[in-house]
């Protein structure tokens, strides 16, 4: 029996988890108590954080249509936590409704709130994985039959990188799945640093550590390398409001406190 | 109504929606962009303004939008009170301004009720289906979980109880949980009885150590698994040999919490792979150990050099064995392997020795912890009794006698190899001996000394054609008038490394290895030449040049041959060539020798019998040899010492031996003269001539032209 590696097998609801915590910062209600609790208490500590993850839902939206734009029509959303409002499909489809998206969340929780609400959507998939094992990724999505890789493909990595700790490699991770995509495929990644940060939000980091993952902060280098020898999309590896801004006038007086970097880059196109 | 309300405000309409928008649109996620918003809330602004200025006034468009928002995800609290308050402050001024009808106030506050209401309506049902939505997502995930791990329980069980090879799991005290059906088949249990037991009571005695160590550090969480052939205890006391997998089970904090083990009988294959261990190691005729497993042993012992610990070795071979072999048969000869093979275990097996067959009629017995006073020559010696039983093989009765090499020494003193080639030499030694039965012990220096030897007759050829060899001359001297007659030619040989070496170093070693006839002839040869020069240039001196032959140059066909080239090449005159010969190479009786010594006579040599006295002389045969000289032994003149009563019986021999030999017609030169009172002694019993290191010892040939020169010169 085929099973990726460290998938929780109890469903533990005493503990909170970051996809709830997440979606109560969205303004939704797929919460329980014990989340909430560890919100207002991040709240506290970082009032920008809740603008850091609407931030980077508006990142997520923002890339995902222009992607959409550029003619990817089938996804890879790795670490979907809750899809409440905003989700990847919605956005993508909105544009292109032959969009194909394939959601993956390690979260049991999540997997299976997501599986309800995309069940009369058939260009959806939901797969539950962990990030650290991205062939097992790869082959779970080809089985869903809505991603071609043969195909460029949408791989979408939003606030998740930053919950892999350096032990696990995530160079490694990053080129197994820059190496499973074919050329023309686009890599969206959001991730938390340290860069630019008041002391707050460092100390902010180490109470993500109830949930499942601490948040590992890393450079703008660091990111940068993420994408391997692919072609960073203008304008690059920035501070979130700063990746094409609907308009001007969305971008903060102070980018860097939302705490964030975003990118997108596409992978070369062989010849 | 006659009169009209005011027209829609559409710019303040959008300027209204702006300071909405940044109202209320920052705090909460809102999934469009900027621009559509704000077109979203200049819509809502429209149908707000439109229904204060409608004729009839319904709620139905605050009803509208205060759902809108929800939707939109504008569900802060905030936003609920901004957008009550600006629609009875602000809404009327900027987007219809100049509205007034009576009832506009109750319109403004009936809008503010009905979009409140709805907003909580919706927010209220929103939250409700997220709720549950979360909650049975949550339930679901619970089932799916429960659901996987029933399946894989259930999985578990059919691997568990339907698997050929034996599972069993115990806790980390080593207590059985459970066994499948096939563990308890394999050791003759049922389930419930081996769940009484703790996994040690299966442990075999022998095995227990390494085991448990390895048991150990599993359960203290240093190894993860561990894999290795072990056997266990049947029920029924018999041994069950498996292929056994251990495996670990932590609690998630790492602890370990069960062992699960996967057992494979392979008592079969065991037993199969000890028959095909047994039938390497051990000799099919006799079922002694073979060789392989005598080094293997032998290794194990040197491999564990302990201070003062010795090891004895016994290498025994039968006498004779051949000539069994081949008078009775190889049938018989392998009987009598058989019985002595038997006969040597019972007799030395018993008390711990490794008694092997090394091949053909040798065995070998190791002897562990041996002192230093012989306990292997004890065994040797019972090892001799037992073969010398006599042995009945059918009609016959054998005889049988076997010789033994013993080797005793320190473990720690080398390496198997060298031990078993000490074995070897000491065994030819005991053979060599002569007789049956007998049993030589190593000699370390015997040993190195044939072994310098065995050196020094191995680099002998290489030495002659490199010009090693030297020839001295030692002066035999005229008793009468006191002048130099002739010269004894006497080979050395100049070693690069062991230095000058007399010929009683090596020319034993010439002899046996065949080389001494050309070695002979080499010194033949030279001194030949040297002696033709001296007679060149002292002809007067006239003076003889003695060269020793040995028994096998003297049998040599070629030998007159060689004599006459060496002559003609160095132009000496045959009577200044004297040839040495031994006792026992003249009293060859008849054939080759005695007719070569009568060729060599008649090229005009002269004979001489070197060390008269020593060998076994046919005295009446002596005189139809063409001999000249008898030089006699050197012990004779020893005994001639003044002062020494013996010495009278000396001179009495000395004086019957002259005697005789005047009286068949030969000279007599005396050897190893070193004193006057011996040459005086000589002289006076009429002895011929003498030799010695009274007259001079041997010198080079420079030194004896030298004295030849001397000689002629006039005082």
């Amino acid at each position: 029996m085929e099973q990726s590696r460290a998938l929780p097998t109890e469903v533990d609801l005493s503990r909170p988890s970051a996809a709830r915590v997440y979606d109560y910062f969205l303004g939704g209600a797929h919460n329980f108590e014990i989340d909430r609790q560890l919100a207002e208490q991040i709240a506290a500590m970082t009032p920008n954080l809740a603008d850091t993850m609407r931030a980077g839902r508006a990142f997520l939206r923002r890339a995902v249509a222009e992607l959409t734009r550029l003619g990817v029509d089938q996804f890879l959303d790795i670490g979907s936590g809750i899809p409440t409002v905003g989700n990847v499909h919605e956005v993508a489809q909105a544009i292109n409704p032959e969009a194909r998206i394939v959601y993956v969340d390690i979260d049991p929780v999540a997997v299976a709130h997501s599986r309800s609400i995309l069940e009369d959507n058939p260009r959806t998939a939901v797969v539950q994985a962990d990030v650290r094992d991205p062939a097992y990724i790869i082959a779970e999505a080809k089985k869903t039959g809505l991603v071609d890789f043969s195909r460029p493909v949408g791989v979408l990595l939003a606030g998740v990188v930053h919950f892999v700790p350096d032990d696990d490699d995530p160079e490694r991770l990053m080129a197994v799945l820059r190496d499973a995509v074919a050329p023309g495929s686009y890599l969206v990644i959001s991730h938390s640093t340290y860069e630019d940060q008041p002391q707050e939000m460092l100390d902010a980091q180490k109470l993500s550590a109830r949930t499942a993952t601490e948040i590992t902060l890393r450079s703008k280098a660091a990111v940068t390398a993420f994408f391997g020898d692919w072609e960073l999309l203008e304008p690059g590896v920035v501070h979130m409001p700063l990746w094409r801004p609907d308009s001007p006038d969305d971008v903060d007086d102070n980018p860097a406190r939302f705490g964030a970097f975003g990118g997108v880059g596409r992978k070369p196109t062989v010849g | 109504m006659a009169l009209s309300a005011p027209e829609i405000s559409t710019s303040g309409a959008q300027r209204y929606a702006g300071r909405w928008m940044r109202a209320i649109a920052r705090r909460p996620f809102v999934p469009m962009s900027s621009d559509q918003v704000e077109s979203l809330l200049t819509e809502h602004t429209v149908r707000l303004a439109e229904a204060l200025r409608a004729d009839e006034f319904s709620p139905e468009a605050a009803v509208a939008v205060g759902r809108a928002l929800v939707e939109a995800n504008l569900t802060e609290p905030e936003a609920l009170g901004w957008t009550l308050g600006a629609l009875a402050d602000h809404l009327v001024d900027d987007v219809v301004p100049g509205l007034d009808r009576p009832d506009l106030a109750a319109r403004i506050t009936a809008s503010q009720a009905a979009l409140a209401e709805s907003f909580a309506w919706a927010l209220r049902d929103r939250t409700f289906a997220q709720q549950e939505r979360i909650s049975r997502s949550a339930w679901e995930a619970r089932n799916e979980a429960e659901r996987a791990l029933r399946d894989s329980e259930a999985k578990f069980r059919a691997v568990f109880s339907g698997a050929a090879i034996g599972i069993g799991i115990a806790d980390v005290s080593g207590q059985i949980l459970d066994v499948n059906q096939a563990f308890a088949n394999m050791l003759g249990y049922s389930r419930e009885e081996m769940r009484e037991i703790n996994v040690g009571d299966l442990f075999y005695a022998e095995d227990r150590p390494g085991m448990v160590a390895l048991y150990e550090e599993m359960l203290e969480g240093k190894r993860d698994r561990v894999r290795m052939e072990k056997r266990y205890f049947r029920k029924d006391g018999s041994e069950l040999w498996t292929d056994l997998a251990v495996s670990l089970i932590r609690h998630d904090d790492g602890r370990p919490r069960y062992t699960v083990a996967m057992v494979q009988d392979i008592t079969e294959r065991y037993a199969l792979q000890q028959r095909l261990r047994f039938q390497a190691l051990h000799d099919p005729l006799t079922g002694l150990p073979n060789r392989t497993l005598f080094f293997e042993r032998l290794e194990a012992v040197l491999r564990q050099p302990a201070e003062q610990r010795r090891i004895g070795v016994c290498f025994l071979d039968l006498d004779g064995f051949k000539a069994i072999n081949d008078t009775l048969g190889h049938d018989v000869g392998d009987k009598l392997l058989i019985v002595v093979a038997r006969r040597l275990a019972e007799a030395v097996a018993g008390a711990g020795h490794l008694v092997a067959r090394m091949g053909g009629d040798e065995f070998v017995i190791l002897v562990a912890d041996v002192d230093q006073d012989g306990t292997a020559v004890e065994v040797a010696e019972a090892a001799l009794r037992a073969v010398a039983e006599p042995v009945y093989i059918g009609a016959h009765q054998l005889a049988v006698s076997a010789s033994v090499g013993i080797v005793d020494r320190f473990v720690a003193d080398g390496a198997a190899t060298e031990l078993m080639k000490a074995a070897d030499t000491t065994l030819y030694w005991a053979k060599a001996e002569g007789g049956r039965g007998r049993w030589a012990r190593y000699d370390p220096e015997r040993a190195a000394r044939e072994a310098t030897s065995t050196a020094l007759a191995a680099a002998l050829p290489a030495a002659l054609s490199r010009d090693e060899f030297v020839v001295e001359y030692q002066p035999i001297v005229s008793l009468g008038s006191g002048t130099i007659r002739a010269v004894e030619a006497l080979i050395r040989w100049q070693h690069p490394t062991l230095g000058l070496l007399s010929p009683d170093q090596f020319i034993g070693l010439a002899e046996e290895t065949g080389l001494i006839v050309r070695l002979g002839q080499w010194v033949l040869e030279r001194s030949c030449v040297e002696a033709g020069r001296w007679h060149k240039e002292f002809p007067r001196a006239r003076l003889m040049v003695s060269v020793n032959l040995s028994p096998r140059q003297v049998s040599d066909p070629e030998i007159v041959d060689q004599v006459a080239g060496a002559l003609r090449a160095s132009g000496l005159p045959p009577d200044l060539l004297q040839l040495e010969l031994t006792e026992s190479a003249v009293m060859a009786t008849g054939g080759e020798p005695v007719r070569a010594l009568r060729k060599l006579a008649d090229t005009g040599v002269r004979l001489a019998i070197d060390d008269f006295g020593t060998g076994y002389s046919n005295l009446a045969y002596l005189r139809q040899l063409p001999l000249h000289t008898l030089k006699l032994a050197g012990p004779f003149v020893d005994g001639m010492r003044a002062q020494d009563p013996a010495s009278v019986v000396a001179e009495r021999i000395v004086d019957a031996l002259v005697r005789l030999a005047h009286a068949i017609g030969l000279s007599v030169t005396a050897e190893s003269v070193e004193t006057a009172e011996q040459a005086e002694g000589l002289t006076a019993l009429g002895c011929d001539c003498g030799q010695g290191r009274y007259f001079g010892t041997p010198v080079e040939a420079s030194a004896i032209a030298a004295l030849l020169r001397a000689a002629e010169t006039p005082l």
